[in-house]
């Protein structure tokens, strides 16, 4: 009996994974059903759904970066502080003095990498027509992905907190005060007010709500980090799993009919 | 004299060494390649060696990517003179597009040639020459020291990647794409048909995915350690940076900027182009072409769906991010980035116009104006004749050219999608338009505002 095979008949192993190795045919089809990680595929699957040359694998690269960014990103956490004070030095530190500071070099390339994988995603749904019946509400689920990838993106940007970051996020953001009626410098924000008391200013529209001050600030630091670590992620694990569970229920990778 | 900007430097020539040297290995595969090829032709159709076979030729490009990569391993010890860079007259050449109406021309056109040519495109040979130009054309940009300079900049380097990998699967699209066309045209069964049997998950698709993943893993440490990620000085609100540039995937956007006002290229139009995406499946009543590739099948869609992408914007973020320069000036790219240098802007509204230069600026004489400390009614029936002739083009536009539409070109399209559904695609394509119509406005006559009413920020 090899060290393999009297390992996989401890109780131990038998009790994390079930069944037999993987081995024959009906075992390889029982490890997909048992094992939480893998229930997510179907068991069988047409050659050509799982073909590089027509999926370009561009979702399941983005869902994996997604879990690379996750996980370099709770590694930052312990050495980054979202306040005036450190945010700027921790990232110095983060370059120069920890061992674990090249995960800030694959989180910022990993983030640039899953915005164009997402991009080549939906070119490759679009272009092979996968958004067709039944399955234009996971299209529209997607769409929603790609807005918060851009947003996990553009809040993230502003954390090293050096002249990149605040010029970059003061560009965009200042795009919110002309939103139509919420902006103050919006177009109809006179609309809204009580009497003479007008309820849309530079202290009360829609960039003061984004940034949390009239400029990028302390307030816009802590609110993009929350928004970075915590918010958006949990949005956006939700809708993977709806986006994932479409998927199936939808009939599979698209297929011609 | 100490040069402060160096064209060429050892390092680079040595750095380029390198680039070559891929190229050499890249071209030598492919002589292999294309020998065995010729081994096959010459057995199916027993034409006699009086004819250049095709491998000797991508042989002798090889041998001078191996040549060309020797001299830049042997000759950087002094750079000054290093011969093999950019020429000036084609560096000059290519900076002639660094001017909105040119490179706009310029992406329209390229767009319009791949999808003309696609049939050419997808044949392997044309498509590796022209990512041998593609390379070499960065290589040799790479001996000019402003290209290096913008092209260098840590955040850029994933744009000029997108830009190999977007083009190298728009490639495939059309290659998958023209093959199925013709496999229906001969009522063939489609690719995605033949060999398409069910097989196990665990452990095809299991495997791949994990291999996929350590890959992945290997490659982004590598980009982590080869590139360490941008850090400049310390955030401070007081030194404004020019130009102040927004995240590279917003910078589509911040070009739009140019010609429309914040509240529409910065939030309306955004707003117009995710719901334009989410409503993609609710009018595409076509129901060909779904799971598979091809193009002659839903020409509408693809098409639209392309030049949204690729032309406008794919290729304003690549103007954005590589052309635009300090009080976002255009540059080209081999061009130094002069704060000084001036463009006149001398843009005026259509009411100006209508007032005040065409013949009916004769007759009016002058703009009608209101008391500012008068009745808001007075100043509001002011501004609403000022820009009387604006506003009515913009309702006509929005309004009246759908109507038009579905009595002429879309007639087909109302008929299948019903009025809720075609007034919905016409008005996303009406907004999709309306960049490129307000871009060559502006270009030819200079065009400011359709409807300038900056006393409630509604400029159009």
């Amino acid at each position: 009996m090899s060290i393999g095979e009297y390992i996989r008949e401890t109780q131990l192993w038998k009790s994390i994974f079930r069944h037999p190795a993987p081995y024959d045919r009906r075992n390889r089809i029982v490890v997909m059903l048992t094992n939480f990680f893998l229930h997510l595929h179907p068991v069988s699957i047409k050659q050509q759904g799982i073909a590089l040359s027509y999926t370009w694998c561009m979702g399941g690269i983005t869902f994996f970066l997604f879990l690379v960014e996750a996980i370099t990103g709770v590694l930052l956490m312990f050495y980054y502080r979202p306040t005036l004070e450190w945010a700027f030095r921790d990232i110095l530190s983060l370059r120069d003095v920890q061992t674990l500071g090249i995960m800030r070099e694959i989180h910022r390339w990993g983030a640039h990498a899953m915005v164009i994988t997402v991009w080549l995603h939906m070119y490759r749904v679009f272009l092979t027509g996968s958004y067709k019946p039944p399955r234009e509400f996971n299209w529209v689920v997607g769409v929603i992905l790609l807005v918060l990838t851009l947003l996990l993106s553009f809040t993230g940007y502003l954390l090293p907190w050096d002249q990149l970051a605040i010029w970059a996020i003061t560009v965009g953001s200042n795009m919110a005060k002309a939103t139509p009626i919420l902006g103050s410098e919006g177009p109809g924000y006179q609309l809204l007010n009580i009497g003479n008391y007008p309820l849309i200013t530079p202290i009360s529209d829609a960039r003061f709500l984004l940034l949390g001050a009239r400029n990028v600030g302390e307030e816009t630091l802590n609110r993009f980090y929350i928004l970075h670590c915590v918010a958006i992620p949990l949005v956006v694990a939700t809708l993977i799993a709806i986006h994932f569970w479409r998927v199936r229920k939808d009939g599979g990778i698209s297929q011609p009919l | 004299m100490l040069e402060t900007h160096p064209d060429l430097t050892s390092s680079v020539i040595f750095g380029l060494g390198w680039l070559y040297f891929l190229l050499f290995l890249m071209n030598a595969g492919w002589t292999v390649r294309a020998y065995k090829l010729d081994l096959e032709n010459k057995f199916l159709s027993g034409i006699s060696g009086s004819h250049i076979p095709s491998a000797a030729v991508w042989a002798f490009y090889s041998f001078l990517m191996l040549m060309t990569s020797i001299a830049h391993f042997t000759g950087s010890a002094s750079p000054g003179s290093f011969l093999i860079r950019m020429p000036e007259i084609a560096k000059s050449g290519i900076d002639w597009f660094a001017n909105p109406v040119r490179y706009f021309v310029l992406s329209i056109g390229l767009f319009v040639g791949v999808v003309w040519f696609r049939k050419q495109l997808v044949k392997p040979t044309v498509a590796w020459s022209i990512l041998n130009v593609a390379i070499l054309f960065l290589g040799l940009s790479m001996t000019d020291y402003d290209f290096r300079l913008i092209v260098g900049k840590p955040d850029n380097v994933p744009i000029v990647g997108m830009l190999f990998i977007l083009g190298f699967f728009t490639w495939l699209y059309f290659k998958r794409a023209v093959d199925n066309d013709q496999r229906i045209k001969d009522g063939r069964p489609l690719f995605e048909q033949e060999k398409n049997d069910k097989i196990l998950v665990w452990p095809d698709l299991v495997y791949s995915e994990l291999i996929c993943m350590v890959a992945l893993t290997a490659f982004l440490v590598l980009w982590g350690i080869a590139l360490q990620a941008p850090l400049e000085e310390p955030a401070n609100a007081a030194a404004t940076p020019n130009p102040s540039k927004a995240p590279w995937y917003f910078l589509g956007l911040q070009e739009m900027l140019v010609y429309f006002d914040p509240w529409l290229a910065g939030v309306v139009l955004p707003s117009l182009i995710l719901v334009g995406l989410a409503v993609i499946p609710y009018i595409d009543f076509n129901k060909r072409g779904n799971g598979y590739y091809s193009y002659e099948e839903r020409k509408f869609a693809v098409l639209t769906f392309l030049f949204g992408f690729l032309p406008l914007w794919v290729a304003m973020i690549v103007l954005g991010t590589f052309l635009r320069g300090p009080n976002w000036n255009i540059f080209g790219i081999y061009e130094y980035w002069d704060v000084h240098k001036l463009e006149a802007a001398n843009n005026k509204n259509l009411s100006d116009f209508f007032w005040l230069y065409w013949p009916t600026g004769d007759l009016l004489g002058g703009m009608p104006k209101y008391d500012p400390q008068g009745s808001a009614a007075n100043m509001f029936a002011m501004i609403l004749l000022r820009e009387w002739l604006g506003i009515v083009l913009i309702l006509g536009y929005f309004m009246v050219s759908p109507i038009i539409m579905a009595l002429t070109v879309f007639r087909k399209f109302y008929v299948k999608m019903g009025f809720i559904r075609y007034m919905i695609m016409a008005n996303l394509l009406l907004w999709m338009a309306a960049l490129p119509i307000k871009m060559v406005l502006r270009w030819t006559v200079s065009l400011k505002y359709i409807v300038a009413i900056p006393e409630y920020f509604f400029n159009i």
